[in-house]
Order: C-alpha cells, then sequence, then structure tokens
C-alpha cells in the first residue's frame, strides 16, 4: 500500500469523526443516562411506570403488547392484567385512551407518539428532561432541557418540588442550578434510579430489536473474523507464485 | 476410483459445449476472467471498485425485501418503516442493510474516485471509464437523494423541501420545474410515489446499465495502476503483459479477502452502530413528517454536504446552485484538466501531493462544514475551502504540463 496516500485517508477519517461529536447541544448540560439495557428488571418497571404515567396522553402506537409481554419476560397473562386496558387485545399496539380531539382542546396540541422518543431524543435527553423540571415564579411548570415544555412535571409527587436558583451572568439572570423545594415522596438518588428504569423502557421501545441487534452482532463479527482469516491464507496461497 | 470422476468431467465438459455452441459462455469467461490480464501492483485503493459492486447487490437485494412491506404513501411510508423495525421478520436487519449500505456505497465511491486522483486512472486512453463511473456517481445521488425520502420523517421531508427549491433558483423556468419535480404545489403524497418509482425501478436500471458500460469500457483497455504505466507496453513473446496476472484467479480470490474486511467494518456498524451518530440515520428523522413544523436544523445526508457548504458559502442563491453543480460538473472534465505526462502521484512530484492534499481536507471540510449551523465564522471558512476545491482544477490544469516529473519506471514497482 502506498503509505503515504493512506496515512492522509486515515487522517482524514480522524478528522470526519471528530465532527460527530460537536453536533449534539441544547439548552442545559445533558446528563448521562448510563442506561443498562440488558437489565430486563429495569425495563419492567420502566413500564409499569409508563403505562401508569405516560399511556394516559402519550400513544406508543408502533408498539404492540405481546412483543412487549414476550421481550420483557412478562407473560401475556401478566401484561394483560396489569399494563393493559380490559378491552384491549394482546397484539394490539399501545394505543392512548384520550382521543386526538380532546388532547387538543386539553392540553394545546396532542401529545407525540413517544414509541421513537428515545431514537429522536436520545436517552440521556430524556432522563435529563426527567430531572429538570421545576416550577417557576408564576407557579407553572417549566423544563431546562426543553425550555417552555407544555407537558405538566407527572412526577412531582415522586420527585418533589424543584425552584430554580439564579445567578448573574454578563449582566443577565440566567439559572445556575435547581433546588429541592419540597421533597416528594422519594428520595433524589431513588428518583434517579425510577427515571433511569423509565428511559430504560423508552430505550427499549425505540428499538424493540436493540438487544438482539447486538447478540446477533456479535456472532456475525465472529464469524467474519473467521472468514477473514481464511480469506487471507487462501489469498497468500494463491498469489505465492507473483512476483 | 478415477473412473466416476472423469465420467462426470467428461458429462459436464459435453454440457459446456452444447452450451456454447449456443451461448458463448467459456469465450466469455476466458475474455473477462482468466484471460484478462491486470496489472500484478494493484494496492488498497484497488479494492473499492468491486467493493461498491457488492453493495450494490446488498442494495438491490434488501431493497426488494424492503418493498414488500414499505407503503409508498405519505399517511402510511413512516408507520410502515417501523412495522418493518418492529414486526417483520429480521426487518430491521433488512432496513439497516439498506439504510448503512447507502452510506457505505457513497464511502467507497468516494474512495474510488480518490484513487483516480491518486494514480491518473482516468487519463487517456480511459476517459470513457471515468465520464461512465461520473454518470453512475450522478444517478446514486439521485437514487440516494429519493431513497431518504421515502422513510418520511422530518429530514426526509424537510431535506427534500431544500434540495428542491434549488432548482427554483433557475430563472423564469424554476418555479413550474420545482412543480413538475414534485407533482404538486408542495412536497406530498404524489411527490413520495414519484420518488418511489424513481428510487425502486428508473434509477436502479440506470445505474446497472451505467455499471456495466463502466466495466466494458474499463475492460477494453485494462486497469490503470500505482505506477500509472501502460501494462500492455511491454508483453512477453506470448502477448501475455510481462506485469499481468490473469484476473481470475489472482484478483477474484484477493478480492475475496478485501469482501471479508470491508464486511467486518459494515457489519460492525449494522450491529452495533447503525445510526453512526446521527450521520447515517439522523435523529429528527424518527419524527413523522410535518409540514407545519420546521426542524431546528435542517442538512443533507453527510454525503451530500460538501455540496451543501458550497451552496452556502455563496450569498446569492443563484449563484450559490451554479458553483453547486459546477463542483460536481467540474469532475467530468478531470482527464482533460490533468496535462502532466505522467499519470501517477508517485512521479509528479511535490506540488502534486500537496495540491491534492489539500483537496481533499478541502472536501471533508466542506462536508464538516456543510452539517454544521453556519456561523459567520463557519462561512469564512466554507468560501475558503471553496475557494481551494476550485482551485485544484484550475492550477491542475495550467501546472501539470510544465511540472518536472521523475522518470517512469520500466516495469511496474512494487
Amino acid at each position: 500500500m502506498n503509505t503515504r496516500a493512506s496515512a492522509i485517508f486515515f487522517g482524514l477519517i480522524a478528522l470526519f469523526s471528530a465532527s460527530i461529536a460537536i453536533a449534539a447541544g441544547g439548552g442545559t448540560a445533558i446528563q448521562h443516562a448510563n442506561l443498562n439495557i440488558r437489565d430486563t428488571a429495569a425495563s419492567q418497571r420502566g413500564a409499569k411506570l409508563f403505562v401508569n404515567y405516560c399511556l394516559s396522553c402519550h400513544d406508543a402506537s408502533y408498539m404492540r403488547y405481546n412483543r412487549l409481554a414476550e421481550d420483557l419476560g412478562l407473560g401475556e397473562e401478566l401484561v394483560m392484567e396489569n399494563l393493559m386496558f380490559a378491552d384491549a387485545k394482546i397484539g394490539d399496539t399501545m394505543e392512548v385512551a384520550m382521543r386526538p380531539q380532546d388532547a387538543e382542546i386539553w392540553l394545546g396540541k396532542v401529545p407525540p407518539n413517544l414509541s421513537l422518543a428515545a431514537r429522536s431524543r436520545g436517552a440521556d435527553w430524556l432522563y435529563t428532561y426527567f430531572l429538570t423540571f421545576y416550577q417557576d415564579e408564576t407557579g407553572g411548570w417549566n423544563n431546562l432541557a426543553l425550555p417552555n415544555a407544555s407537558m405538566p412535571h407527572v412526577f412531582w409527587q415522586l420527585q418533589g418540588i424543584q425552584k430554580p436558583v439564579y445567578s448573574t451572568h454578563e449582566g443577565r439572570q440566567v439559572i445556575d442550578h435547581l433546588e429541592l423545594a419540597q421533597p416528594g415522596l422519594l428520595t433524589p438518588a431513588e428518583y434517579e434510579e425510577t427515571v433511569r428504569d423509565l428511559v430504560t423502557f423508552l430505550d427499549y421501545l425505540g428499538e424493540p430489536a436493540k438487544v438482539k441487534r447486538k447478540n446477533v452482532g456479535i456472532w456475525v463479527m465472529l464469524f467474519l473474523s473467521l472468514f477473514a482469516l481464511v480469506a487471507y491464507a487462501l489469498k497468500a496461497e494463491y498469489w505465492r507464485d507473483v512476483h | 476410483m478415477a473412473k466416476p470422476a472423469s465420467n462426470i468431467a467428461k458429462s459436464s465438459n459435453a454440457l459446456m459445449n452444447w452450451v456454447d455452441q449456443r451461448l458463448p459462455v467459456t469465450a466469455f469467461w476466458n475474455a473477462t476472467m482468466t484471460g484478462y490480464y491486470a496489472p500484478k501492483n494493484f494496492n488498497f485503493w484497488y479494492y473499492m471498485g468491486s467493493l461498491a459492486l457488492m453493495v450494490l447487490v446488498i442494495q438491490i437485494f434488501s431493497g426488494i425485501f424492503l418493498t414488500m412491506h414499505y407503503k409508498p404513501s405519505a399517511t402510511e411510508a413512516f408507520a410502515s418503516v417501523e412495522y418493518i423495525m418492529r414486526d417483520v421478520e429480521w426487518g430491521w436487519l433488512i432496513r439497516y442493510l439498506h439504510s448503512t449500505g447507502a452510506s457505505f456505497f457513497f464511502i467507497l465511491v468516494y474512495l474510488h474516485m480518490f484513487r483516480s486522483f491518486l494514480y491518473g486512472s482516468h487519463r487517456a486512453p480511459r476517459e470513457l471509464v471515468w465520464i461512465f463511473g461520473m454518470l453512475i456517481y450522478l444517478a446514486l445521488m439521485a437514487e440516494a437523494f429519493m431513497g431518504y425520502v421515502l422513510p418520511w420523517g422530518q429530514m426526509s421531508y424537510w431535506g427534500a423541501q431544500v434540495i428542491i427549491n434549488l432548482f427554483g433558483a433557475i430563472p423564469s423556468i424554476g418555479e413550474p420545474l420545482t412543480e413538475w419535480i414534485r407533482g404538486d404545489y408542495f412536497i406530498s403524497d404524489a411527490t413520495l410515489n414519484r420518488f418511489f418509482a424513481l428510487h425502486v425501478i428508473a434509477l436502479p436500471l440506470a445505474i446497472l446499465g451505467l455499471v456495466l458500460m463502466h466495466l466494458v469500457a474499463l475492460r477494453e483497455n485494462g486497469s490503470n495502476n500505482p505506477d500509472g504505466i501502460e501494462i500492455k507496453a511491454n508483453k512477453d513473446e506470448n502477448g501475455i503483459p510481462r506485469d499481468g496476472i490473469p484476473f481470475h484467479p489472482y484478483y477474484t480470490i484477493k478480492d475475496i479477502f478485501g469482501v471479508a474486511m470491508f464486511l467486518l467494518v459494515f457489519a460492525f456498524v449494522i450491529f452495533f452502530w447503525p445510526e453512526a451518530g446521527g450521520l447515517f440515520l439522523e435523529h429528527d428523522n424518527f419524527v413523522p413528517a410535518n409540514p407545519l413544523v420546521t426542524p431546528e436544523h435542517i442538512k443533507p445526508v453527510w454525503y451530500f454536504t460538501p455540496y451543501y457548504a458550497i451552496l452556502k458559502a455563496v450569498p446569492d442563491k443563484l449563484m450559490g446552485v451554479i458553483l453547486m453543480f459546477a463542483a460536481v460538473g467540474i469532475l467530468f472534465f478531470l482527464p482533460w484538466l490533468d496535462r502532466s505526462p505522467v499519470k501517477s502521484i508517485r512521479y509528479k512530484g511535490l506540488w502534486y501531493k500537496i495540491m491534492l492534499a489539500l483537496f481533499a481536507i478541502a472536501f471533508v471540510r466542506l462536508g464538516m462544514l456543510g452539517m454544521s449551523e453556519g456561523t459567520p465564522a463557519q462561512t469564512v471558512e466554507m468560501r475558503v475551502w471553496t475557494f481551494v476545491y476550485f482551485g485544484f482544477f484550475v492550477l491542475l490544469y495550467f501546472l501539470s504540463p510544465g511540472a518536472s516529473t521523475k522518470p517512469l519506471p520500466e516495469r511496474v514497482t512494487h
């Protein structure tokens, strides 16, 4: 191989990949969710939170209950009894009870389908979002990750009420950090765990095949490595007489 | 013990004779594979062509299976992609093969083209190989653009909006032209439907035809090589190039190794990094297309961003569009812009190495800037690299005839 040319080539690749990291960004520092997507227990707890807190306003209509039952190891009966409306069938998708027309009147706009929230927003963003709700001066809810979010803080009883602490930055009042003004049912550490459970589930919801994809991928990579070795040996054998 | 084997050989020989009298299979095989002599000094850069051909096959096969489940309708398209990702058996794999394949197709094509810049593969007598290659590249860009619209996400919709509106900059015919492309006053179901038709049949057919012409033109004179000298100029007593080896089995076997190495990278992305950090599958495209909500930051997919940056570098829209098309168009003239007596970078001297390095950096930096928000500082940088991009071709034309070169070797080197 022409070494100088390849040095240029790989240098350019390095340059290119460095740019990917810069792309993300937003209003507040994004916190790392540190998910373990193989933690089925966390996904199960998250599914329960999702059904109890989210599904009354949001739908997840690309997701089927029986897929959920199978992937999270819950069993169809358990799902039917605990996670579904009485008249829903196990092969149904996770629809919302509220009619869109009503939602528009009650909430201003129809809450988005959450099937792909983890893919459009990212797990870390969702994690940050649930941790940075606060009550502003008007007494209404606001959020650092999504300023002027139209969603109220549905977990306020669990987390408690956070209030902003301001500091002056370049002559302007900006929110420095949030302070827990009124404790909730959970300690901050417990609440973070709860949010992590929910985000683990949302991440699963975004791509139900993710764990399987990675599991299969390991075998594919092992096979291809072996194949590459054989292919190299074959090439070396054939090319022995080329000088 | 040997008897049955020779019987089989005899009967298969008879069968082959029967076929050959009706269809020149053996003659074709000999002419294009075993009797086709390729230079023995191919390096890393010579894997890209066969790999691009393989990715084309992957795209066609994965595409066939996607069309079995995809619905080309504005109300159903997005959901049908999620149906493929969730409810179709191995649908996620088929979709990731196709989406990752699209990006890798461009990676391979860009490397394949860069090889030409390195070793002068486009120079006489291979100008038509290059022209057909460029036509493939154009068709591929149209194919990729229309394919990206099909999932009907926010970036599909708004990316298409931006790109189709570029044609609106053309004086007088611009507006009617954009309507003609869209089939509507705005991007709609009609647009999606025709893009689907073009993406799954019209453009793939064109690409296959062009690839055939690319290969026929290549076989006519044989491949160039990293030294840029003609192996046919030095033949032995049997008329076989001394530096040539039969394409089969030597390069078919070597390309299998290339395939294995490529698939390792390809599979890694498919199974462990299919979004490629938002480069191959953009985050905003997981939100269904909504004509009423403009995404904060609209940008084309990475393989178009170098040209997008050239467009954004120019304050005037029409001039920007002209310059953007010129950036692709000028590549067609590359065989005639390089007037150096030698083809390969190895014998061209330092000036060409520096120029090509700057050109490559310009292309990559423009690609990165094309994805960016476009701050004033970035706009200045875009202009600088746009200047470098075009400067390469201008300087090449004027410097190449007179610049001193190193002596060419008689035989290919290792």
